[in-house]
């Protein structure tokens, strides 16, 4: 299963009788009712860790686009517009600014060894506390309650899974909490986030950017107002995106194939 | 006017240090530059009048870094292609066409291991690259254990052994053209060039043509010559090429930084104190 094609559903399962299993492409099992397929018989496989570093580069790579102001910069490089480079054009450092990262699952954690490079000051959210260790290889620190988090970071990145907890985790409420000057950088699930409400903090002011590797729908409608916003950068979930990642995922994929048909234990199974 | 001014601070190489400015200037003292590179500048010329000059080494070493690893990982992951794609008024696009290359156990080398090279080297490690430099003198040992950065005495060996190529040399006689046809033949077919120093230090021609005909995958350009490039420029056109305009120091917080240095500087020539950042001609 690729891009959460076919859309597994009652119809689906009932018309074929002898389906073993299903295996996923990438972490995210939201896409997926497992209740529906365990009554039906069906095992479930995903990839879990080897989209982990990918997507952990990712968010640091729109971290450092939207903050730098790349895509602006590259448009103002080759417009034919162009006769010289401004000098008041100006973004916002990275180096040295606060994080906070919501989700320190193992996406989350390997975000937080890259921008401790960056002399960032790393907070995070999480359902649980890290270990002392983990969280002093980083420097990252706990914020039980997501507004401390909110409210001190510079840069707000989402890596946690979709959950009917985490559905729109981030609205109008958590938005006010951020600064003025923060940005929002998703690469978790759109639903994540309340679009509405991301939309209106936008256009208000109420934080000054966000990109957004995830969207809902995915693409979004050509006509969405979020498309049209200069201070927003969107990618078409990207995420795991390399050649050697999606190789590997195609093995572990088809290697879980094979264990489902020979009856033999899964790797990677969800249960 | 002319007989008051003891200090410039130049900003963005305005103004034009010239002969004729120098002579109008009689009391001039001193001229601090927003900035690390100095190759705008005629140092001998200058000196000659008897005016000290200074630069703005230490603001500018992370957000430089910065840059550099933003124009690294936005040139693996084709950032602003598909930035184009998810914003495009057709939503027709094959998710296969859009892959990016890794660059965790990817290889970086650093040609130019001074402060902004070593931060980068910093960065690099954290996104779990194997890294290599060429630099006029290598590093102590502590300092290329602390990054795991191993030393090409011969920028041959780096170029053949690299994935992502990244250039923060400062712009010298020696350093003009230092990437050119040979060292580009040099590098992997698959790796990028990414270039964060000066315009000048990459043969522009040399590199149009690489870029043409799959020599190297791709490059990623915070500098070229000039800045900015004629409109018809040939770089502008290619789609495996990032192009921005020379943002390297471009923060609120590194200009406000470079300021003080500045300030220091000047302040210090104008009361006869040795300079911290003084810049004499080699």
């Amino acid at each position: 299963m690729w891009y959460h094609r076919p859309v597994i559903n009652k119809e689906l399962l009932q018309s074929l009788p002898n389906l073993k299993i299903v295996a996923s492409s990438g972490v995210g099992i939201d896409h997926l009712d497992l209740n529906l397929l365990s009554s039906y018989g069906v095992k479930v496989s995903n990839t879990p860790f080897i989209v982990s570093t990918d997507t952990a580069d990712l968010g640091m790579a729109l971290m450092l686009a939207s903050s730098r102001r790349l895509v602006e910069g590259y448009k103002m490089a080759v417009s034919p517009d162009t006769e010289y480079f401004p000098a008041d054009w100006l973004g916002t450092e990275v180096s040295g600014a606060t994080l906070g990262i919501v989700g320190m699952g193992t996406i989350g954690y390997k975000v937080a060894e890259r921008a401790k490079s960056f002399e960032m000051k790393i907070l995070y959210h999480n359902r649980n506390q890290r270990k002392k260790e983990e969280e002093s290889a980083v420097g990252a620190v706990y914020c039980k309650k997501i507004d401390d988090l909110l409210q001190q970071s510079d840069f707000v990145l989402l890596t946690v899974n979709l959950t009917p907890q985490t559905h729109k985790l981030i609205g109008k409420r958590e938005l006010e909490l951020m600064k003025p000057t923060a940005t929002l950088i998703n690469i978790s699930r759109g639903l994540v986030v309340d679009q509405d409400a991301l939309v209106e903090a936008l256009q208000n002011k109420i934080i000054k950017a966000a990109a957004l590797d995830v969207t809902y729908p995915e693409p979004l409608p050509r006509d969405h107002p979020l498309l049209k916003m200069k201070n927003i950068i969107i990618t078409p979930h990207i995420g795991s995106a390399t050649k050697k990642t999606r190789c590997s995922m195609m093995e572990e994929m088809s290697e879980s194939i094979q264990a489902g048909l020979a009856g033999l234990p899964i790797p990677h199974e969800v249960l | 006017l002319s007989k008051k001014i003891q200090a410039i601070y130049l900003w963005w190489h305005k103004p034009v240090i010239d002969q004729e400015l120098l002579q109008s200037l009689p009391n001039l003292k001193v001229i601090a530059n927003s900035g690390v590179g100095m190759d705008h500048l005629d140092l001998k010329l200058v000196a000659g009048f008897g005016v000290k000059m200074a630069n703005a080494p230490r603001a500018v070493s992370s957000s430089t870094a910065d840059t550099g690893m933003a124009l690294l990982l936005a040139s693996a992951r084709r950032l602003v292609e598909v930035y184009h794609i998810a914003h495009s008024s057709s939503m027709n696009y094959c998710e296969a066409d859009i892959l990016g290359v890794e660059v965790a156990g990817a290889t970086l080398g650093i040609i130019g291991m001074g402060s902004i090279g070593y931060k980068i080297a910093l960065r690099a490690k954290a996104f779990e690259m194997n890294i290599l430099y060429h630099n006029r003198t290598q590093r102590k040992a502590q300092e290329e254990q602390a990054v795991g950065a191993i030393y090409c005495e011969k920028i041959d060996s780096l170029l053949q052994q690299a994935d992502f190529v990244m250039v923060v040399v400062s712009l010298t006689p020696q350093t003009h053209n230092l990437i050119g046809k040979r060292e580009l033949e040099l590098m992997k077919s698959t790796a990028t060039l990414i270039n964060i120093s000066r315009g000048a230090v990459v043969d522009q021609e040399a590199l149009v043509r690489a870029l043409q005909t799959g020599v190297i995958r791709a490059a990623a350009l915070d500098v070229t010559y000039p800045e900015p490039l004629p409109r018809d420029h040939p770089l502008l056109k290619l789609k495996n090429v990032i192009i921005t305009p020379h943002l390297g120091i471009k923060t609120d917080k590194a200009m406000y930084m470079v300021t003080e240095e500045a300030v220091e500087n000047i302040l210090a020539a104008l009361n006869g104190l040795s300079i911290p950042n003084e810049v004499l001609p080699s």
